[in-house]
């Protein structure tokens, strides 16, 4: 489809819009210090002229004078929370006065929800969880719900962070596919395009002027800008030979003995789906709620098995993390784990860059 | 959508003490087109259950076509096992399953088949053993080979008594320290490879128990002459889903709850003697 432009001052129309189509919208707000998705329902709320400066363990925000509402290149959050819910009951069980137990289901019933200013970086992330929650021989409702209901508003990105790396990981800046409605943004507004039945419903009543030549040229040089700005990368989109070549390389001592094992990383990553399983009774002992959570490959008890932790140091942990991401994604899904969001360097607390530790790691060299 | 997650009710039919560290537990569906429709093959496991405590990954030790009840040989060793060994006849769990893939029994038919074992008795191979002594005929030279530390941590004794008195069938076994009256080897179970009898070439090996220990039985197989196509493994690492997503069970690019539990060896060597998968 065309694009079709949209002055800023109606970005309203788009909010209402889509509460009209009843959904509730999540969209970039500063908090804390951060960019984060939260409800939104008016157009101030977007962070205008809000540009972040992020770099290996740091993350600020500063305001500048641009119009603009997405002038960021991401916060700590991907789509992740959205479908994959960081703490959610699985289903219960009961003690009846027989002593039989009885299993019921919750099926989950999200409202339906449009996240406003989806990045790139994270609708790849998105495409790999679909594969790995969705696509595998059992599909997790939970997740399957939240993602039905799911209304995705890109934004592609022209202002990387100096911590995106996207570019080698072919995940961006500019969104291909996989969303309702892509915009490009300019100091007067945006270039509107629909990506799907829902997003060109939403917009058939906006009749909007076609975009021009100029605008379109304009973005395109935008969106390529960015990309050349990128100034980290992978080594290669497949590093999974030369890492797994390399299990006793020198360096994962050396990152070991920076790496606290808090598993920030993992809790950023978009992609990370780690997660545990465990029961909470009822005191009275009547029911109880099985419940998953959130974990990471960096907890002692990640690996745990019948006495033993087969990951009892930080060495094996950061190793499995990044052989996995960087490697063995590769076996199971077809491609890297990595879509270069960049946000495990600002969010690691010591700084722990993983393009830079990939590139030690597979030096040449096997340290087999 | 089949909600994967959502174990079904099951009873305690028996209750069996093998030593003082494992039970097994005889289980059927409460309900009983449920209990029907179960079907499995060896060496796949089931999440079982312990209400309001959690679940555990437990291989099936009984026969496929014994369709009365399934049974699941436990060891006593977290508080989900702690709480199963609780259980007594009528006593209800949860259980949901079967996962994985089994031994290749199929491949096995028409061939010598070995199975080794270590460690404390080691349920997922028995099922193997009764399945092959079962259907005696489709197999050639049944040998069972087992290792324990100490004698006393042999269950199934008078099992390993009555498989060696069987036709083509040789037990071997050895525990590192060996009580009085202990009929078997004294020493580790590696030096019994030498007393094999089998066509090696062509034989089925099947193993399971502590990685250490299957990687110095993979060792002697090959000075034996066994291919490395021929020999199967079970892989233990932490489960929680047992449906693939939870992450816990990865070795390399493997699943061990989907992949596995059962691999070829090539399938896993790579990965086989580095610690930390």
């Amino acid at each position: 489809m065309e694009a079709g432009f949209f002055p800023r001052d109606r970005f309203q129309t788009l909010l209402d819009a889509l509460r009209q189509f009843g959904y509730r919208c999540v969209g970039p707000q500063e908090r804390d210090g951060a960019i984060v998705y939260d409800t939104l329902t008016r157009a101030e709320d977007f962070p205008r002229g809000m540009r972040d400066l992020q770099s290996p363990g740091a993350y600020r925000l500063e305001p500048t004078d641009s119009p603009r509402f997405f002038i960021w290149a991401n916060g700590p959050q991907a789509l992740k929370p959205f479908v994959f819910a960081p703490r959610e009951p699985l289903w219960r069980s009961e003690r009846t006065a027989d002593a039989a137990i009885r299993f019921s289901e919750i099926n989950p019933a999200p409202e339906p929800l449009a996240v406003i200013g989806v990045r790139a970086c994270d609708l790849a992330a998105l495409r790999l969880q679909d594969r790995h929650f969705l696509e595998g021989p059992f599909a997790d409702p939970g997740y399957a719900a939240r993602r039905r209901n799911l209304f995705l508003v890109v934004v592609h990105c022209t202002h990387p962070a100096d911590t995106c790396f996207c570019v080698s990981t072919g995940d961006g800046p500019r969104a291909a596919q996989g969303f309702d409605l892509a915009l490009h943004e300019s100091d007067e507004g945006y270039l509107v395009q629909a990506g799907s039945d829902k997003g060109r419903a939403l917009a058939a009543p906006w009749a909007l002027a076609p975009a021009t030549t100029t605008q379109q040229q304009q973005a395109d040089r935008e969106v390529e800008d960015a990309a050349r700005r990128q100034i980290r990368r992978l080594p290669s989109r497949n590093l999974r030979d030369d890492l797994f070549a390399n299990l006793a390389h020198p360096r994962w001592e050396e990152v070991a003995e920076r790496c606290l094992s808090c598993g920030n990383c993992t809790a950023v990553c978009p992609t990370c789906f780690c997660h545990s399983e465990a029961d909470e009774a009822a005191l009275d002992g009547r029911h109880s709620l099985h419940l998953r959570q959130w974990d990471s490959c960096f907890t002692q008890g990640h690996s745990y098995i019948h006495g033993m932790t087969i990951r009892a140091d930080t060495r094996t942990r950061y190793r499995q993390w990044l052989t996995h991401k960087l490697g063995s994604w590769h076996d199971q899904y077809g491609r890297s784990g990595c879509v270069g969001c960049g946000r495990c360097i600002a969010w690691c607390p010591v700084g722990i860059d993983i393009t830079e530790e990939a590139a030690a790691v597979c030096d040449g060299g096997a340290h087999g | 959508m089949v909600n994967p997650h959502l174990p079904l009710e099951a009873e305690v039919v028996e209750r069996i003490q093998e030593s003082p560290t494992i039970f097994t537990l005889r289980l059927r569906f409460t309900d009983p087109v449920k209990h029907a429709a179960f079907r499995f093959a060896p060496g796949q496991f089931n999440m079982l259950y312990l209400y309001g405590v959690g679940e555990v990954p437990i291989s099936i030790v009984s026969d496929p076509q014994d369709e009365h009840l399934f049974d699941h040989a436990i060891r006593v060793v977290g508080r989900v096992t702690r709480g199963l060994e609780q259980l007594k006849a009528g006593d209800r769990l949860g259980v949901r399953g079967p996962y994985g893939r089994g031994w290749p029994l199929k491949l096995a038919e028409n061939r010598d088949v070995m199975v080794v074992t270590g460690g404390l008795g080691c349920a997922p191979v028995v099922s193997v053993i009764n399945y092959v002594i079962r259907r005696r005929d489709n197999f050639r030279r049944l040998v069972i080979m087992q290792g324990v530390k100490h004698s006393d941590d042999l269950i199934w004794r008078s099992r390993y008594s009555q498989w060696s008195k069987l036709r083509d069938t040789q037990v071997l076994i050895a525990a590192n320290v060996g009580a009085t009256l202990w009929p078997w080897h004294v020493g580790h179970v590696t030096e019994l490879f030498d007393k094999v009898e089998m066509d090696a070439s062509r034989a089925m090996v099947m193993m399971c128990g502590p990685e250490g220990m299957m990687q110095a039985a993979v060792d002697r197989l090959f000075e034996h002459g066994v291919p490395e196509d021929s020999i199967y493994l079970n892989m233990e690492r932490n489960m929680h889903c047992a449906v693939g997503l939870c992450g816990h069970c990865q070795y390399g690019g493997k699943f061990v709850c989907q992949d596995g539990p059962v691999f070829s060896y090539p399938e896993v060597k790579g990965l086989f003697d580095v610690k930390g998968y």
